[in-house]
């Protein structure tokens, strides 16, 4: 089993196509919605974790390609301004998954992007305005 | 054993003196125990960097040709005092701007001043024989200004609550976020490194102490509005909540951005962090045993801020060891806890104080008045009377 996180962006004309049925249903795939922005007649984008056979995954991403769809990995939606952050630590206050963490030697703040589900509960938190989601 | 605050100055003008942090104290008390730690180490330095909400600068601008006494005044278009004189004035860190809100505030100001920017300056003033200008608009920086130095009423918090919220719903707070029903806690407190939990019952830290302002010499200048030196202490004479505070005073030219940052709590305001960090002398085992405290050995008091009113009901004490490991238990569930002051900052804070203490020689003097004692004095509520009470 593998599980990877997709950025997908659709042209306005494919912004209603039943995305979710063609995953599951033609690769057997496990789609978890983390974020979407769907309009009709509008680009749209959707960040989505699929988890499934790696082959599956790849032949799921070509078709999604296939369809006019934009696919990128989703990796850096999340910035930290490592200038403006004093390492106070609220963020991990309110990170339910555990995504923001302090390292236990020195405190510094640490990002593991595979742990957040983009809630934005830190965006908020930061009192430094350092977190920005860009999605 | 006891040294004298001339012995220990003469070792610091001679380069002789032994100066290391609160942690490193306690880390050599720990290893060669504690008498043998209070006769070689002499300075002990400290450090917290916390939001303070109550900081803020006075400033003096000059006189422009014709000059104005400034009466309704902004900086960048949030609002200074201009209750004094003519070209004086207060800038406190938590006033919101008047078109971004809490988003920019006093604080951000300050904050700007700091990094060399360009504040826009206007103020309109009544019109008098000796001030005919009625407007001003212009620019100014902070190398352009007569003089710029805090004054800050409240710093330094000894000890401070753990929040958390018992409500069904999330509150915002100056503590940040707290999730319903206990879903997190939250802290705000240096620890064993914080000025005032070294020095539990203020010998050595009083009106005239040397400390460290956002990178900037300065002086303890007063008690800090609601110091409350009759908290509840445990064993060693250590607060287990809010208690004792410190009024601070420093340039505002000799400051540095990395030791003061603006900052805006979502849905509460405005506030900022401020750097603060105290020498204390090691003058006998009595105060060496406080110095020596770690994490392990302080106690915080956990309160609910999902109940709106003055006194909060508590949830017990917490230990700051736990606190730093990122989960506490509280009411039976384990909850993730996150700071809100920066560790990795008052470390460096207490760091840069023993260069200070040790390469510019920096002389340490016993207080020119104590801070108002355990007993005392506490903290009086504000009653809301009628005029016919009165």
């Amino acid at each position: 089993m593998a599980r990877r996180r997709l950025d997908l962006t659709f042209p306005p004309r494919q912004a209603t196509k039943a995305i979710a049925y063609h995953l599951v249903k033609d690769f057997d795939l496990v789609p978890n919605f983390l974020r979407a922005q769907i309009q009709p007649g509008q680009q749209g984008r959707m960040l989505v974790e699929v988890s499934g056979k790696r082959d599956a995954i790849d032949a799921a991403v070509e078709f999604l390609g296939r369809e006019g769809i934009t696919v990128s990995e989703a990796a850096s939606d999340i910035r930290l301004d490592t200038e403006a952050c004093v390492s106070c630590g609220l963020c991990t206050a309110v990170c339910k998954p555990g995504a923001l963490t302090l390292r236990e030697s020195d405190f510094s703040l640490v990002f593991d992007k595979d742990q957040c589900v983009y809630c934005e509960a830190c965006v908020s938190a930061c009192p430094r305005r350092a977190i920005t989601l860009t999605f | 054993m006891s040294k004298s605050w001339e012995e220990i100055n003469a070792r610091i003008a001679s380069g002789e003196a032994v100066v290391v942090t609160a942690e490193e104290f306690a880390d050599i008390a720990k290893s060669d125990g504690l008498r043998s730690a209070a006769r070689r180490v002499d300075v002990v330095t400290t450090g917290t960097f916390g939001p303070m909400c109550s900081s803020g600068v006075f400033l003096n601008f000059g006189h422009s040709d014709p000059p104005i006494k400034m009466g309704a005044i902004t900086l960048n278009d949030v609002p200074a005092s201009g209750g004094l004189a003519a070209v004086d004035t207060y800038l406190g860190v938590t006033e919101p701007s008047r078109t971004k809100g809490i988003e920019y505030g006093g604080a951000h100001v300050i904050e700007d001043l700091l990094k060399g920017k360009s504040v826009h300056l206007q103020a309109t003033g009544p019109g008098t024989d000796c001030y005919p200008r009625t407007s001003i608009d212009t620019w100014v920086t902070l190398d352009d200004l007569n003089q710029a130095y805090f004054f800050n009423p409240r710093n330094a918090y000894q000890n401070y609550a753990v929040a958390v919220n018992s409500s069904d719903t999330a509150i915002y707070t100056y503590l940040g976020p707290l999730l319903p029903r206990i879903g997190n806690a939250t802290y705000c407190s240096a620890g064993a490194l914080s000025p005032l939990l070294n020095d539990p019952t203020y010998r050595t830290i009083g009106v005239g102490t040397r400390c460290f302002v956002a990178g900037a010499p300065g002086y303890v200048a007063w008690e800090g509005t609601q110091h409350n030196p009759n908290q509840t202490r445990d064993e060693h004479g250590v607060p287990v909540a809010p208690s004792g505070t410190l009024a601070v005073i420093a340039d505002l030219k000799q400051a540095s951005p990395e030791f003061f940052s603006a900052a805006t709590f979502t849905r509460y305001g405005v506030s900022s962090f401020v750097g603060i960090g105290v020498p204390i002398p090691v003058l006998d085992e009595d105060i060496a045993e406080t110095l020596a405290l770690t994490d392990a050995d302080i106690r915080a008091t956990i309160f609910d801020y999902g109940v709106g009113r003055r006194s909060r009901p508590s949830f017990g004490t917490v230990s700051y060891a736990d606190l730093r490991s990122g989960r506490i238990t509280v009411e039976g569930r384990t909850v993730p806890v996150g700071p809100i002051s920066s560790l990795p900052k008052a470390r460096r804070i207490a760091e840069v104080l023993k260069g200070w203490v040790s390469e510019r020689k920096w002389q340490l003097a016993p207080p020119l008045q104590p801070l108002p004692q355990p007993g005392s004095q506490g903290v009086r509520p504000l009653e809301i009377r009628n005029e016919e009470a009165i």
